[in-house]
């Protein structure tokens, strides 16, 4: 597999073309890398230090499991703890706060929560364990939901009786409507998840870059391929020129992958969702439709919790959509650490704050 | 099949023949042979090395090893890098009831194999039995001693900018191996654990070399922690460069897929070595010859600069700080 990645890693190519973004770039200019993904290799090979003083890159809102709301969890902790039941959750959602707990500790005090890398190895277990009711904590993006869609079919097919799926599931292009379009955002350009955009192609970004005047690039995630996207940013920057660009070529085009978008078509539908820090952002999640009623565990297990309150003086929000910096927050370092977070950029190691925390930025 | 019952935990018949039968016929040596409550130890040297250690791997084998080999090395690891020459070790096993009695023997007898390489008696033990539950088929604490020859005496206080930092061969291989186990993954290529003794190579250094100033076994949290722990206790700063990072392609394409970093997940047959700058190659060169460091090589070095913090330049040029884990490494959704 290596090889195929190399070549995105080769360090003259690299250097060559952060001197290129450097001789280009005189304007200050705020890049929002939307991906966790991109965060991820942004911070592992020092991508920041590669781009020059003038470009600031930002992390936004595209973390799904730091953009889980309170009230998810809650009601996560509350279904861990019915009797027969095994949760079974992406790794990264063990440590996200709900209001008094979080699912590491919901285990520790005896629920059953298994981590899976798919929703198919909980379709899996479903299978072996008849006698319990496996329920898929559903979250992602546009790349994972048509997987969570195709396991839901497939439990149909198979007539499972006893998998459900919690689906958290949320859809990119409101969200980044909403970032782009607040008064106070400072974001001149959209770094755009490569993944996320193979399953819908480039076309959801146009309003984005039409009517907000919002650059957009799609990028892959190796260090060539993002710093080849920043360069091609950052010359319609300084030309004044808002464009769409799709920089992952190899694997992303216009339409997207047809096949995914139906079976998510099929299974979903549109709805309001709420995200830390962001909050109520409309038709912006996806929720299981009624003829998949029987896999649906909000109709399953009618679960109702308390409505959550956010941490307050948290602002991550301002922080998710580039207004301010996590030295502007009073929980910062203090209530809020990597050890015990309460807003999403503390949430994933990766989130604007955790860095700021860790790397003392 | 033989399986174990509560009674091989009652200290009756059944408890002696269980003993008799599996761990004085493998573990055999006159000491433990003597059987009394206590083992009586002959040690000349004026200080000696004691550690202890618990094995509760998941699964119990794993390409490269068991929870038995695990133990013994660990246990001869954690010795050998504090510059001891491991002799005796203790080991208390906890039974889950039901255990198959042949996986205990299959475990024991690795054991006795690796003890008897690595130079080691095991002289004294205890065995436990809990019911169904209320353990994971097997738990092993183990305790060692460990004598020091006239050589140098090394401790994190001798470390001092400009030392080089050596890892003995590639990163990340047990975790990845145990991982793919846990969870039933194939890869590429099989990846083995590098579960090794590692006190016969670590002891040719120590004789072979003068300068060599620290050593540690990067077990949990992997060389990222490692590091992290020197530059706390040493208050200097440490960098690495990415490139010289020895990893494995088959380890590399297992992390990039499951969205872990190498640089955190556990070795057990690794130790990393703080030396004089001027006598590192001769280290390099020792290790080089022995089955275990074959993959040496100089890492990185102590700075005066970033005191506590462990730094990583990139292969572009740029540094990082590597820093500590939260906790358990999670894989990412994204």
């Amino acid at each position: 597999m290596s090889r195929y990645i190399d070549e995105y890693r080769d360090t003259d190519l690299c250097l060559k073309i952060s001197e290129e973004i450097k001789k280009i770039s005189h304007k200050p200019f705020n890049i929002m890398e939307v991906c966790g993904g991109h965060t991820m290799s942004i911070r592992k090979n020092g991508i920041q230090k590669l781009v020059g003083d003038n470009i600031k890159l930002i992390s936004g809102p595209g973390c799904p499991v730091c953009v889980a709301s309170i009230g998810d969890i809650d009601k996560i902790i509350a279904l861990s703890e019915l009797n027969n039941c095994i949760i079974c959750t992406f790794g990264d959602m063990m440590r996200v706060p709900g209001t008094n707990s979080s699912l590491i500790k919901a285990k520790a005090s005896g629920s059953d929560v298994r981590i899976v890398y798919s929703a198919q190895d909980a379709v899996k277990l479903a299978k072996e364990e008849p006698a319990k009711k496996v329920v898929f904590i559903g979250i992602g993006f546009e790349t994972t939901a048509p997987t969570i869609a195709a396991a839901i079919r497939q439990a149909t097919e198979e007539r499972i009786n006893n998998f459900s799926v919690l689906s958290l599931a949320r859809t990119m292009p409101q969200a980044l409507k909403a970032v782009t379009d607040a008064k106070d955002s400072r974001i001149d350009a959209l770094l755009c998840p490569g993944h996320v955009t193979a399953i819908t192609g480039t076309g959801m970004y146009d309003p984005v870059v039409k009517k907000s005047g919002v650059s957009c690039c799609v990028s892959g995630f190796e260090p060539a391929d993002l710093l080849r996207a920043i360069y091609l940013l950052t010359e319609k920057h300084e030309m004044d020129q808002p464009a769409l660009i799709n920089a992952y070529e190899r694997v992303v085009n216009e339409e997207g992958n047809v096949k995914a978008k139906d079976v998510m078509d099929d299974v979903f539908r549109a709805a309001d969702a709420e995200w830390r820090g962001l909050g109520i952002i409309p038709d912006s999640g996806l929720k299981i439709k009624e003829k998949y009623a029987e896999y649906d565990a909000d109709k399953v297990f009618d679960i109702t919790v308390p409505p959550a309150e956010s941490f307050s003086g948290c602002i991550c929000g301002d922080i998710l959509r580039g207004a301010k910096d996590p030295a502007d927050c009073g929980l910062f370092g203090r209530e809020c650490t990597p050890e015990a977070p309460k807003g999403a950029c503390m949430v994933s190691s990766e989130g604007t704050c955790a860095a700021w925390y860790q790397y003392g930025e | 099949m033989s399986i174990i019952t509560l009674e091989h935990g009652s200290g009756g018949k059944i408890s002696h023949k269980l003993v008799q039968d599996i761990f004085f016929k493998h573990f055999k040596n006159d000491i433990l042979d003597r059987a009394d409550d206590s083992a009586v130890l002959d040690i000349s040297s004026e200080k000696i090395a004691f550690t202890t250690d618990t094995f509760v791997v998941k699964p119990i084998f794993f390409p490269g090893g068991d929870i038995g080999k695990i133990a013994v090395c660990g246990t001869v690891n954690d010795l050998a890098v504090a510059g001891a020459r491991p002799k005796y070790m203790s080991c208390g096993f906890i039974l889950e009831e039901g255990f198959p009695e042949k996986d205990l023997e299959k475990i024991v007898i690795s054991m006795s194999e690796w003890a008897k390489k690595a130079g080691v008696s095991i002289v004294t033990g205890d065995t436990k039995v809990v019911a169904r539950g209320e353990a994971d088929k097997i738990f092993i604490n183990t305790s060692g001693v460990g004598v020091f020859g006239s050589g140098d005496r090394i401790g994190i206080d001798q470390i001092e900018p400009g030392d080089k930092i050596i890892i003995t061969g590639t990163v990340g291989d047990h975790g990845v191996a145990v991982l793919g186990e846990r969870k039933g993954l194939e890869f590429e290529s099989e990846i083995y654990s590098d579960c090794a003794p590692l006190n016969d190579m670590l002891d040719q250094v120590m004789c072979g070399a003068n300068g060599v100033k620290f050593m540690r076994d990067p077990t949990r949290g992997g060389l990222a922690t490692t590091l992290n722990e020197i530059t706390d206790s040493s208050n200097l700063g440490i960098i690495i460069e990415e490139k010289n990072v020895p990893i494995k392609e088959a380890v590399k394409g297992a992390c990039e897929l499951l969205g872990l970093d190498p640089l955190y997940i556990a070795n057990e047959g690794k130790a990393v070595l703080i030396t004089a700058p001027e006598c590192a190659d001769k280290v390099i060169d020792i290790l080089k010859k022995n089955e275990y460091g074959k993959d040496a090589c100089i890492i990185g070095e102590v700075t005066e600069e970033n005191p506590r913090k462990v730094c990583l330049k990139t292969r572009y040029g740029v540094t990082r700080i590597v820093g500590m884990l939260t906790g358990e490494q999670l894989p990412r959704i994204c």
